[in-house]
């Protein structure tokens, strides 16, 4: 009895230095973001100081280039609308992989894979030049479809896997009872499908919400998302640090939110061998 | 009802060949086993049967009507799987009504034949239930259920009891040869399993290597096997073999140690003059063989090797001539081991040594010579 107690106070004790050392980063940001420039950038540290929402309404009421708000819109408008485009395909070419004798299944396979092997960086100067000449360059489209294609291979793969996991017997008995393909794939494979959807919706939201080198390069003011323009408030006068932090903080609240709202599918998602009828 | 007739039928996955031009019928009404060990390709056949896997080449026949383009659910068939298929989130009810509401049948036609299959598979009571709070026995019932509300021209069964622990197994033998009777339906059923292919079929289409190795009733592949393979399937314990050497001039078979030797009858001569090797297999179930308290004409000596008694019958390996073979005796009978036993065989299966292909089967006393 005692010996139990002595392992769950060191595991207690473990734990809580794991946690304070995940989540020091996470408390560096909100103080830093609620403090003012002066108390910020105060040594030793101040561990008690007034909030205050100054960055915030910095933020907001920026003088030049396109408002962060209007950023943060553009954020959301190209994450939601790839994430949704890439669970569509993903689910659908996942199907595909996983039911259907393709020809030459495992090289279009790894095909798919080998375009997430170069890094976004060695792709984007003829990507930027394409765009360019076919008017997609500053433009949320641009960013949709760079995003979805970018995020797409992943998404077969992790799709295929958990189709992988679900009966086709529940389909087939759906067939030979008068169902055609496509009603009982709806009916019975797209409801056994929900859990990986959400993981792989989750994974490429996350992706898309944070990524930066495209909407760098591939932006310039209208259409720029919200990463790349927290990094640019790095000015030369010295970095505005409450500035960055109450940036990056609007910028984690809506993944956050999202994830929390689908943690119980994602939980079951991430079980991927786990789903079984 | 419908007859089914399967025509040069064939199948590659790749570079598996799985099913390699195969030919049979099934007549209205029979109920038809596929037997083979896995991988043979006899769920493969079913699969194509059903509409589920496209034939590379061959034809699948109902009463005549080629169905090769047919969908599965144009081609009024029933399918039940082997781990049942019952669609997880609807009751017991919606799972047997899901087919003739696909069918779009009238809500009271629907509800009179579920009643009727319900009571039909002592469902009663259970309507309400979702699959995962039944036992196995009751999935499969349902599944079976799903499949008879059709009324369907075709049932095809995929190792269905496959996932039932034996006593249930045995059960569900007699009961579903029993409804098929009541049915009438035509049934093609899969299985790994001889005892189940034994103690259901009408007819028995052995398969091995996607390729059928016999067709016939339970008693033909029984009592006279085509080849080795199907001898060998068939039975528990297996058929035994002894390997001996033809000796043409002599009219003899001897087996390869000397120990045994037997003077041929004309029949058995006559039958042998056929074949182009001397390699001759001898094939002997091991409850054709007989025990002599002591030498007597036409017996063959025997040593014990090990006897194991299974309550209703003993097994009795014994040693004759290099080989040890089983037989099945009365669980009375007890040798010790290594005592000597007189051996005699009440019916034998030859094959051709090369090829093992039967070369015919007959009584011990046809055997030899007189």
């Amino acid at each position: 009895m005692r010996e139990e107690k002595l392992t769950a106070l060191i595991l207690t004790v473990l734990l809580s230095i794991a946690a304070a050392l995940y989540l020091f980063p996470v408390y560096w940001m909100v103080s830093t973001a609620t403090k003012t420039r002066l108390d910020a950038l105060s040594i030793p540290p101040k561990w008690i100081y007034k909030p205050t929402l100054e960055h915030f309404k910095a933020i907001f009421s920026r003088g030049s280039g396109s408002s962060f708000a209007h950023q943060l819109l553009n954020s959301f408008i190209v994450s939601f609308a790839s994430t949704g485009l890439v669970t569509i395909f993903g689910s659908l070419a996942g199907y595909a992989f996983s039911r259907f004798p393709l020809k030459a299944k495992d090289d279009l396979l790894f095909f798919i894979l080998s375009t997430r092997m170069l890094p976004p960086i060695v792709v984007i100067i003829p990507l930027a030049v394409m765009y360019r000449s076919l008017g997609l360059f500053d433009t949320r489209l641009g960013l949709i479809i760079a995003y979805t294609v970018f995020n797409l291979s992943f998404a077969v793969w992790m799709m295929k896997s958990f189709v992988d996991e679900i009966p086709k017997e529940y389909e087939e008995a759906a067939m030979v009872d008068g169902y055609s393909r496509l009603r009982a794939f709806l009916k019975f494979v797209l409801p056994e499908m929900r859990t990986g959807m959400v993981a792989t919706a989750i994974f490429s939201l996350i992706t898309s919400w944070n990524e930066f080198t495209f909407a760098l390069l591939l932006t310039a003011d209208k259409a720029r998302t919200a990463p790349p323009s927290i990094a640019q408030s790095m000015g030369v006068s010295g970095t505005n640090w409450g500035y960055i932090a109450a940036g990056s903080l609007l910028l984690v609240i809506p993944v956050a939110a999202f994830t929390f709202i689908l943690r119980k599918h994602l939980l079951r998602g991430f079980t991927f061998g786990a789903i079984k009828g | 009802m419908a007859e089914v007739k399967v025509v040069g039928l064939w199948k590659r996955f790749g570079d598996v060949e799985a099913v390699k031009g195969i030919t049979f019928e099934v007549k209205e009404g029979e109920f038809a086993v596929m037997l083979g060990p896995s991988g043979c390709g006899k769920t493969t056949t079913l699969r194509c049967i059903a509409g589920l896997e496209r034939p590379d080449e061959g034809d699948i026949l109902f009463n005549g009507r080629r169905v090769n383009e047919l969908r599965p659910s144009q081609r009024n068939i029933a399918f039940v799987f082997q781990f049942y298929a019952l669609y997880p989130h609807l009751t017991v009810w919606d799972n047997i009504a899901f087919p003739l509401k696909a069918e779009k049948l009238p809500k009271e036609e629907i509800r009179r034949r579920v009643e009727e299959v319900l009571e039909m598979l002592d469902l009663k009571g259970l309507e309400r239930r979702k699959p995962k709070e039944l036992s196995a026995g009751q999935k499969q019932r349902v599944a079976l259920g799903r499949a008879m509300v059709r009324r369907p021209e075709v049932f095809l069964l995929d190792e269905p009891l496959s996932n039932l622990d034996a006593k249930l197994r045995e059960r569900m033998r007699g009961e579903l040869k029993k409804l098929q009777r009541k049915l009438g339906a035509t049934t093609i059923y899969v299985t790994h399993d001889q005892i189940e292919a034994m103690s259901m079929a009408d007819k028995i289409i052995v398969m091995n290597e996607g390729k059928i190795q016999q067709i016939g009733t339970p008693h033909e592949v029984y009592h006279n096997p085509a080849n080795l393979f199907v001898a060998n399937f068939i039975g528990s314990p297996g058929m035994n073999f002894i390997r001996c050497r033809y000796d043409r001039e002599g009219g003899r078979l001897r087996d390869e140690s000397g120990g045994i030797e037997i003077p041929l009858s004309e029949i058995a001569r006559e039958k042998l003059g056929s074949i182009s090797t001397d390699e001759v297999i001898i094939g002997v179930r091991p409850e054709a063989i007989e025990f002599h308290p002591g030498p007597s004409p036409r017996a063959i000596e025997a040593g014990v090797y090990l006897v194991e008694p299974l309550g209703s019958v003993n097994v009795v390996n014994l040693e004759v001539g290099g080989e040890v073979i089983k037989a099945v005796a009365e669980p009375g009978f007890s040798p010790s081991v290594d005592e000597k036993v007189w051996i005699s065989f009440k019916e034998v299966s030859l094959f051709d040594g090369r090829g093992g292909d039967s070369i015919g089967a007959m009584g011990g006393e046809e055997l030899w010579r007189r």
